[in-house]
């Protein structure tokens, strides 16, 4: 038993965290600004708030992620980091030479009150940024929020940046995905592409982090959403914010700074809410839905009616972000599963997720969000009910390894498993992947469990 | 060695009052070290005829961790040895870190060694106690007594009784206690009496009444402490007073503050001149 000492029985707590279920805001904001083509994230701060980060990016999507740090000393903590951040801009663009250096803030530099809106007018008057290349910044302080907060500030950032309103409307729709996997971004990517929706996409870490191995290092790989195109975002004429926690900040800051109309999707996991995500798509493009992503639903919907007795009345628990957690919690629905707990980190604000829980699962659902909503929680959750699948993150596997419950990977981060990053759970052939994946787990469970005389050959 | 801190509102007149102080111990032959905590530098100017001082933070910053302690250290008035811990700029950094690193690098460097038989250190702290860094020379048994100087003014002694309530919490914990209120004066109506009564209700004492002299301006225009300036002059005298009674001080005690409407009643009783 790694988690013997876990009591069994819900403790109520007012303070402490154990195990959190969330990680800290630069960690989201670098994820976004590698989003950006040629972009460089540096942190403002320690080093060692930059090796963190940069190592859980590096674990969770097996390519190497660069970094750089205003690395800190006691000095800087005393007088303010500008003189680091400064010499930072000039050793950057003169040594690794990005288009971008987008700056997120930790900790330590928001307590101490560095302006980097004043900073970066001073590297700018001080002529350390080349013709052609920008600094841009994200306050990203950890004591508040988390990763998903980092990840939708730093992608308000680039429309606070770059946007920009000519009054020459173009057709474009803007596409801002939450915190999620490459791999889905492309496959949003390949939706909009099949319903011949022009699109700009961003942030867009697909051909990033999961890029293909030639033999060559490329500091920077050809993905990422190009400036140009953030900047004509403000011409768009519509702005979908794909999951309202992480792309709600950016899109609605497109819409108070550049007047482009913002629509508020889920993340299109599953059928109900790809659905929604087409048909969104199709009426706001006005465009028709092709044959060939029918193609995809109708496989989706096979499968799911072939093998539905699998997943049926299948008690299922979950752990994550919220606007995963909401379109996952939507296809545990669609394929008729119980959910009993559903348990985020990230505070949720104003972000009525609890409400759209409950509609959906019934009011006996248990719904946490915020500080003291840990692992350590999940796992007494787990323990008084326990479901025969648990989806979370990695850090879940303890808890399932001890109470013998299966563990479906999702969300971030995944250091254990690979695939997450190239292949999708979004989209109609990413519900497949989800829901292949979901099947083989509880029918290698039957398998397991089922006494001799019920083992089924044919399933 | 006795470790005194002194605090009080912005502007009331601390530096003053501590350069002052100071100068009549070491007149009376009392060896002292004056630690200014103020990013502004301007704790010794008096007792070193002018702002000569490389401050501690300064001298970090341009060369490194490894200075030697004569680098910050300045002996001013009847060798009075004196530091400013200095600070970032206005409006940039975080000023409360610097008094934290400031005191740490001077007690590594072994600036309070037994070897200068010390008979006092004074730490000389900016304003209030705005944040833990404010906090710092009165945390781990740094200063052991406090002294806060303040005037009838009602926002000086909202500031003094602000002051007890960080002085009760780090005094709850260690050996740090309230010596006594030193009043500046300011010439408010019953001066002397309303803050001997707020004293009290502190569970503390008025150790002195510093009544206003406009040689201490003199003084001050003339980069010296009146001490040095004038020593005949009565304003000297008082100081001496001050110093010898900060010296003689055995009433040391965890003050009780008061809450905001006992205060605006103390004000009511005395404050207003009928």
């Amino acid at each position: 038993m790694l988690l013997r000492h876990t009591p069994t029985g819900l403790n109520e707590r007012s303070a402490l965290t154990i195990n959190p279920a969330k990680t800290c805001q630069p960690v989201g904001a670098m994820y976004a600004a590698l989003g950006l083509h040629r972009c460089l994230p540096h942190s403002h701060g320690s080093q060692g708030c930059c090796a963190y980060h940069r190592s859980a990016l590096t674990r969770h999507y097996n390519d190497p992620i660069m970094g750089s740090t205003s690395s800190f000393s006691e000095g800087a903590s005393v007088f303010g980091g500008q003189a680091n951040i400064l010499e930072a801009i000039t050793n950057i663009f003169t040594l690794y030479d990005p288009d971008i250096i987008a700056v997120n803030t930790t900790c330590l530099s928001e307590v101490i009150g560095d302006d980097l809106v004043q900073i970066i007018k001073k590297a700018a008057e001080d002529k350390k940024i080349p013709r052609g290349k920008f600094v841009i910044h994200a306050n990203t302080p950890s004591f508040k929020g988390s990763h998903v907060t980092g990840y939708a500030n730093m992608a308000a950032a680039m429309v606070q940046y770059f946007a920009k309103n000519t009054e020459k409307k173009h057709r474009r729709i803007n596409l801002i995905p939450s915190f999620i996997e490459p791999s889905d971004m492309s496959e949003i990517k390949h939706l909009a592409g099949e319903m011949g929706v022009e699109y700009t996409m961003f942030p867009d870490t697909s051909d990033v982090v999961n890029t293909s191995m030639d033999g060559t290092f490329r500091m920077y790989p050809h993905g990422g959403c190009r400036r140009e195109w953030i900047e004509t975002s403000g011409d768009a004429q519509a702005t979908f914010a794909i999951g309202r926690m992480g792309a709600l900040p950016a899109a609605k800051l497109l819409d108070t700074k550049c007047k482009v109309p913002l629509h508020i999707l889920d993340l299109p996991i599953g059928i109900t809410a790809t659905d929604a995500f087409v048909n969104a798509l199709r009426t706001v493009a006005h465009v028709a839905v092709p044959d060939s992503i029918r193609e995809e639903r109708g496989k989706l919907v096979d499968v799911l009616c072939d093998m539905n007795q699998y997943t049926y009345g299948k008690k299922v628990s979950l752990m994550g972000d919220p606007d995963i957690l909401l379109s996952m919690v939507r296809f545990c629905r669609d394929i008729g599963m119980e959910v009993l707990h559903v348990l985020t980190g990230t505070p949720v604000g104003k972000f009525k997720l609890e409400e759209r829980v409950k509609e959906m699962c019934g009011p006996d659902v248990v719904f946490r969000s915020g500080l003291q909503c840990d692992l350590f929680m999940f796992e007494q959750l787990i323990k008084e009910n326990k479901p025969d699948l648990i989806m979370g993150n990695t850090y879940c596997k303890y808890m399932c390894r001890d109470n013998d419950i299966p563990l479906l990977r999702i969300g971030f981060p995944i250091y254990d498993r690979i695939g997450h990053s190239y292949v999708p759970l979004m989209g109609y052939r990413g519900g497949m992947h989800l829901l292949l994946k979901i099947l083989t787990i509880l029918m290698d469970r039957q398998d397991r469990d089922a006494a001799e005389e019920n083992v089924e050959l044919i399933m | 060695m006795r470790k005194i801190a002194i605090y009080g509102k912005g502007g009331i007149g601390k530096s003053t009052t501590t350069q002052n102080t100071v100068a009549a111990l070491a007149e009376s032959g009392k060896n002292i070290m004056v630690v200014g905590c103020d990013p502004k530098a301007d704790s010794t100017r008096l007792l070193l005829n002018g702002l000569a001082q490389k401050t501690v933070l300064d001298t970090l910053r341009l060369e490194g961790e490894d200075l030697d302690l004569d680098d910050v250290v300045k002996v001013g008035f009847k060798g009075t040895r004196c530091v400013e811990s200095g600070g970032p700029e206005p409006g940039v950094g975080c000023a409360g870190r610097g008094i934290i690193t400031s005191i740490n690098l001077l007690e590594q460097l072994g600036a309070f060694d037994a070897s200068y038989n010390l008979d006092f250190t004074f730490y000389d702290v900016l304003g209030d106690v705005v944040c833990g860094g404010f906090a710092m020379p009165i945390r781990d048994g740094k200063a052991e007594e406090i002294y806060i100087v303040c005037s009838g003014e009602m926002m000086a002694m909202y500031a003094a009784n602000n002051i007890c309530k960080g002085i009760r919490k780090f005094a709850e914990a260690g050996t740090v206690r309230l010596g006594g209120l030193i009043c500046n004066s300011r010439k408010v109506d019953r001066e002397a009496e309303l803050i001997e009564s707020l004293a009290a209700k502190l569970g503390t004492q008025m150790i002195h009444f510093v009544p206003r002299d406009n040689l201490v301006q003199r003084a001050e225009i003339n980069k010296k402490t009146v001490i040095d300036y004038d020593p005949t002059a009565p304003q000297a005298d008082e100081y001496r007073k001050l110093a010898a009674a900060i010296s003689n001080n055995t009433k040391f005690v965890i003050p009780n503050p008061l809450e905001i409407q006992e205060l605006e009643a103390l004000l009511m009783e005395f404050g207003i001149a009928d």
